[in-house]
């Protein structure tokens, strides 16, 4: 992306360093916080809370990535984006435990699946009302309809029984006093991997620049000759695909599922994105973890139950606050 | 494929239709609110089951804990979900239209665990019984007047004629120089501004007053089930009233009479659908259908049933 403008703190007063460099104040404000957390409850417990933190952050950042993507490109919130990771999830559990191939294979099937709902709604759907120059709320409303389809229409199949794929959730491993499963670091690595990944592609490669060029004007994209069509099926197809990823990783990693998996998922993952930047993969990334530990830290100081609605609360405030994103430059927002 | 049987056995009895009349009634006045501000002021506000649910827990605990009269504790939870729509609407106006509407859904949201909880308030998934004592007497008074042995008539006729009241005044409202204020905002928001008007000020009347109709279906939803428990307040709710909002047509209030009749008697005749589907499927069927209104509607009608094209098309 464009290289940042780096503003020097003027007058060396703290509030307008503040002002000129928000993320360095929000970050440092942040790290104050762990300090301050790690001094009073001791490095143990704030150890393992973070290692919570970290791979819930990881859960977040993986299920956002797609509904960044797609926002970016084709100005969309997609509210059916978490029923696309919950139907991820029973996707692999159908070839896992129904027909009994290996995991890993049926999250291989979870992502092509997912993929080829996201081009057969890009086709039936979107692409029609995206000729209509249908505005802002419609689309919302039917991504909204569409959530409720997906969600409703797998528990009229599959029921609302718990389900869980055949993976190994108890085996952990402990590294200086710190405990964390084998199967939640595995999705870490992916989840670190698969967004550098995308970070990589959208800044290096042609498809790439292309989504990038359609992010920021689609007509001027158009009329300059790409084939906005094209990279829209390929945004769909990488954005499925990331949710049928993120289903299956997750109902692997937290072991039991229902088909509210991705609806009560959703919002969080909206928190994510927005925390860490619309439209940015490395945003969303930095945005889940940020996520994960702001709601796994809060437990060391409220009780864990609440920890849902302080991530949702951090949502609000980020969204008045710094609606671009932590680091996100400022425009019209 | 033979076509679904219908039995019609139960379709003739009249507690069956009270019951969806009186939900119809419930969700109409919930709309409201949500017409007001999606189609008169133009703001998308995804929270409103979030003031519904502030309304019926407010009128509830003051009841339960706080030992207030009933009737008092009405007008008291309507404010205090007024209060609520000021404190979302305050910081969260300014922003652009998609994210107020993610700002409103996760202030709904954090209520709703609030309500799970704040146990000591809120008894959280274990619910709140007993408030309606003071409502039960007036109930069957009026039971007694017209001689009728359907329990919950009494609830269907103040909540229609609450329903028509409000949808009156609504009416009447739109037609002030207030409310045309509002739909200058909707329409262009920087000339309302160049004429003088203080949009964000009309955004958040806007609001405060959806909050209040919102809070009027909250109590009256907590007496038609006389029992309330946080997981009646999810935002399906909102949506379901999103759908009912689109079917009747946006800019018109009048609408809403039609739109929420049509909804609440599609969703309650699956019931007399003879599928072979369990109890929890039937449920699901509902929303999918709720969905499938949704989407039909966004793709073939985006006025809504009786909407005018010309008033409102729904734009960015």
């Amino acid at each position: 992306m464009r290289a940042r403008v780096t503003l020097g703190a003027q007058g060396g007063r703290l509030r307008r360093a503040a002002r000129a460099r928000p993320a360095l104040a929000g970050v440092a404000f942040f790290v104050a916080l762990a300090v301050a957390l790690l001094i009073a409850k001791g490095p143990n417990v704030f150890g393992q809370t973070t290692v919570f933190g970290v791979v819930s952050g990881s859960y977040f950042a993986l299920g956002a990535v797609g509904l960044t993507l797609v926002y970016s490109v084709l100005r969309l919130v997609n509210f059916a984006h978490g029923d696309f990771l919950t139907f991820g999830a029973y996707m692999a559990f159908v070839i896992n435990v129904t027909v009994g191939v290996p995991l890993i294979f049926a999250i291989l099937f979870a992502i092509a699946t997912t993929a080829a709902v996201g081009v057969a709604l890009e086709l039936v759907m979107w692409r029609p009302m995206r000729a209509k120059g249908a505005g802002m709320l419609p689309l919302l409303l039917m991504s909204i309809g569409l959530a409720f389809v997906i969600r409703n229409g797998i528990q009229m199949v599959a029921g609302t029984a718990q389900r869980s794929l055949r993976v190994n959730d108890t085996s952990t491993i402990a590294f200086v006093g710190l405990r964390i499963g084998r199967t939640e670091l595995i999705v870490v690595a992916t989840s670190v991997a698969v967004l550098t990944s995308v970070g990589l592609m959208l800044r290096y490669t042609r498809l790439g620049k292309q989504m990038r060029a359609l992010a920021d004007n689609f007509e001027l994209a158009e009329a300059t000759g790409i084939d906005t069509n094209r990279i829209v099926l390929a945004t769909w197809i990488l954005a499925g695909g990331l949710a049928g990823l993120a289903g299956a990783m997750y109902a692997s990693a937290v072991g039991t599922f229902t088909p509210d998996l991705g609806f009560l998922l959703l919002l969080s993952l909206f928190a994510a994105v927005i925390l860490g930047g619309i439209g940015d993969a490395y945003g969303a990334l930095a945005g889940g973890f940020l996520l994960g530990l702001i709601q796994e830290w809060s437990t060391l100081l409220i009780d864990a139950r609440w920890k849902v609605a302080v991530g949702f609360a951090a949502l609000i405030v980020a969204l008045v606050l710094r609606p671009q994103g932590i680091f996100g430059r400022a425009r019209a927002v | 494929m033979t076509l679904a049987a219908i039995s019609f056995s139960a379709f003739g009895q009249p507690e069956f239709w009270i019951g969806v009349g009186v939900l119809a009634g419930i969700y109409g006045i919930f709309v409201l609110g949500l017409q007001l501000n999606v189609g008169f002021t133009g703001i998308i506000n995804f929270g409103q089951v979030g003031f519904m649910s502030v309304g019926a827990y407010a009128m509830a605990i003051l009841v339960l804990k706080a030992h207030w009269s009933f009737w008092l504790a009405l007008p008291a939870a309507t404010a205090i979900a007024v209060g609520a729509g000021l404190l979302i609407g305050l910081p969260s106006l300014r922003l652009r239209a998609d994210y107020f509407a993610i700002a409103t859904i996760a202030f709904a949201e954090i209520i709703r665990y609030v309500a799970e909880n704040a146990r000591g308030l809120t008894n959280g998934n274990i619910g709140l019984l007993g408030f309606d004592s003071s409502w039960v007497k007036v109930s069957s008074s009026i039971q007694g007047w017209l001689s009728t042995s359907e329990i919950q008539l009494p609830l269907l006729l103040v909540t229609w004629a609450l329903f028509g009241l409000l949808t009156v005044v609504m009416t009447r409202v739109q037609r002030t120089p207030w409310g045309r204020v509002l739909r200058a905002v909707r329409e262009d928001e920087d000339a309302a501004r160049a004429l003088g008007k203080n949009a964000f000020s009309y955004k958040l009347q806007s609001l405060a007053i959806a909050a209040a109709l919102g809070s009027v279906a909250g109590y009256l939803l907590a007496l038609d089930l006389a029992f309330l428990s946080p997981d009646q307040f999810d935002p399906s709710v909102t949506f379901t009233g999103y759908a009912v909002l689109i079917l009747g047509g946006l800019a018109s209030y009048v609408g809403i009479v039609a739109g929420t009749t049509i909804l609440w008697v599609l969703l309650e005749g699956t019931r007399f659908l003879n599928l072979p589907l369990s109890a929890a499927q039937i449920a699901a069927l509902r929303f999918v259908i709720v969905g499938l209104v949704l989407i039909g509607l966004m793709a073939f009608r985006p006025q809504g049933l009786f909407g005018r094209r010309e008033e409102m098309v729904l734009g960015g």
